[in-house]
């Protein structure tokens, strides 16, 4: 006698495959809901008739006075700086530490030392980014005042400093993954050829891991651009262009000088808005605006980590 | 005569599983040594015991000296100055994620060769040697993992001839390559025996009968016969399993 399922197990079998199928389209709503909403709420301002947004102004204009009483200005161009300079600064500190942070963990760390290391380095994305703003304003702080004989120690290095902290775990982790993905054909052909460690790694692990390095890094730069209350904390958010002087010459010591980001002015401004007003909706528009700018970056890591799996 | 190389009662073991149970033998100098026998029977761990990378698989042990030109290839002060004495063909091609060109040069630029004149003209003779370089010479920077099996199997001989080796092995070199390009590099292998030691690890018995000096036949870590090629394969070896295997009535 041949075993039989009952009959509710075909209906069973259907039911399950459409919760999952919802739960796998779940994401994709999610994520349009995100941008329709954000841009219900900051759109309208585009069409709006007697406020004093100018779209022109928007990206060009280094002036941001939206709670002026008589002269209203929306110009972002300083906290797109601000951003842009905070996040590439920190990137150019965690990209030498992750990737070789990556390369020990693949290549030289083995057993209860690499198993422990992982965990460690999971636990350091584990803290919280206001953890994160605290250290900043309180060890970070007064060690770059000290050390390089600067007035405010809220500024340019310490906010890169602190988003290079946080960045940094996952761009080992997906580096690790990257390297270790190369097959051990390649570290074998190599070390029978004569190379050292050293010439096997850079001339034919990091080339054939590049891809994946790659991806791993500019998903930190994904994370460091979204970054809020870490950099809104060790900034010094004051509206500043640290590349210029008062007197308008370029500033060679602009490390050291205060700047504002775009996620840092959301935070600190929204909840002093009222809702509807046009303040309230230039503030979503700068929320628009840093959407674009991950949604690219997270869309060139796909691109690149497709890229790999081509190759292979 | 020194030994080229001289093995002593070698054993070895991948983790609880032994491959080798004491082996004892020796290669001459200028000699095509040929080593035969079924799978498992630990011919590619023996050549990697012999550059020393066997040691990179995780639990594996050794003991029994092999020793190269009279010294203890465990003892070497610099083994990476032993790994250039040894050229190694693996049975699987492995080219390098480098450029044609690059993948020739890698050895020698590790040895510290920096002069592009030398560095042009050595990857062209061994690109030559390899039966390699008319089908390659007009795309050199492009990717050594494009090119096909056969291709990359003997972009592998030209990169382990790259640096002037004393001992080449070769581990099943003729696998993915077709039966008149194997000639050709047969061909090549006969001249290299002037400069260079030739240890011929292969499948197809013939080859070995074909090339070889002497012949080992491997089986499950031990020696069953090792003797003058002429006697493995003259009909008459000492060991009737040695007859049955290069007759091809085995098991």
């Amino acid at each position: 006698m041949r075993a039989k399922r009952p009959g509710y197990a075909v209906f069973a079998e259907k039911g399950i495959e459409w919760i999952i199928r919802l739960c796998g389209i779940s994401a994709i709503i999610f994520v349009f809901g995100i941008f329709f909403f954000v841009f219900r709420e900051g759109g309208p301002i585009l069409w709006e008739k007697g406020t004093d947004f100018r779209l022109g102004d928007f990206f060009t204009s280094t002036d941001w006075y939206p709670t002026s009483m008589e002269n209203k200005r929306y110009g972002i161009l300083l906290l797109i700086i601000g951003t842009f300079t905070v996040t590439g600064l920190s990137i150019l500190i965690a990209v030498p530490f992750a990737i070789g942070g990556a390369i020990f963990l693949s290549e030289f760390c083995t057993g209860k030392v690499k198993e422990w290391l992982k965990i460690i380095i999971e636990l350091l994305a584990a803290i919280p980014s206001i953890v994160w703003g605290f250290i900043g304003i309180t060890v970070i702080n007064p060690l770059i005042q000290s050390w390089f004989d600067v007035p405010v120690g809220l500024n340019v290095l310490n906010a890169s400093i602190i988003l290079a902290l946080m960045a940094m775990p996952i761009m080992v982790s997906i580096g690790e993954d990257a390297l270790k993905a190369v097959p051990d054909n390649y570290r074998e052909a190599a070390v029978a050829l004569g190379a050292t460690r050293w010439q096997m790694i850079f001339r034919v692990l990091l080339p054939a891991g590049k891809n994946g390095l790659l991806a791993a890094v500019l998903l930190g730069v994904g994370r460091a651009v979204g970054e809020t209350m870490g950099v809104l904390m060790a900034t010094g958010h004051s509206l500043n262009n640290p590349y210029v002087k008062l007197d308008g010459s370029f500033n060679p010591m602009w490390m050291f000088e205060s700047c504002r980001t775009l996620t840092a002015t959301i935070a600190s401004e929204l909840g002093e808005t009222s809702v509807g007003s046009p303040h309230y909706r230039v503030l979503f528009l700068i929320g628009i605006v840093l959407l674009t700018i991950t949604f690219i970056i997270n869309l060139t890591a796909d691109l690149v980590v497709k890229g790999i799996r081509k190759q292979k | 005569m020194v030994s080229k190389i001289q093995v002593q009662n070698l054993r070895t073991w991948y983790g609880e599983k032994q491959v080798h149970h004491g082996i004892s033998f020796h290669v001459e100098p200028n000699e095509i040594f040929g080593i035969i026998g079924p799978a498992q029977s630990g011919k590619t761990t023996l050549l990697r015991a012999i550059n020393r990378t066997f040691e990179f698989t995780a639990g594996t042990r050794q003991e029994g000296v092999i020793s190269v030109d009279g010294e203890d290839v465990k003892r070497v002060r610099d083994v990476y100055e032993l790994r250039r004495k040894i050229g190694m063909v693996a049975p699987l091609p492995v080219g390098l994620p480098l450029s044609i060109y690059d993948n020739v040069a890698f050895a020698p630029r590790s040895a510290g060769m920096r002069n592009k004149g030398e560095l042009d003209e050595l990857v062209e003779r061994c690109l030559t040697q390899a039966a390699l370089w008319d089908e390659v010479k007009d795309r050199l920077d492009s990717l050594g993992t494009k090119l096909s099996g056969g291709q990359q199997q003997r972009l592998t001989i030209a990169r382990a001839l790259s640096h002037q080796p004393e001992i080449l092995c070769l581990d099943e070199f003729s696998i993915a390559i077709d039966p008149v390009t194997t000639m050709r590099i047969e061909d090549v292998l006969k001249v290299l025996k002037k400069d260079m030691t030739i240890i011929l690890v292969t499948n197809l018995v013939q080859q070995a009968r074909r090339l070889a000096a002497r012949t080992m036949f491997l089986w499950n870590g031990e020696i069953i016969e090792c003797d003058k090629t002429e006697v493995i394969f003259g009909g008459k070896p000492a060991d009737k399993r040695t007859h049955d295997y290069v007759n091809g009535i085995f098991g």
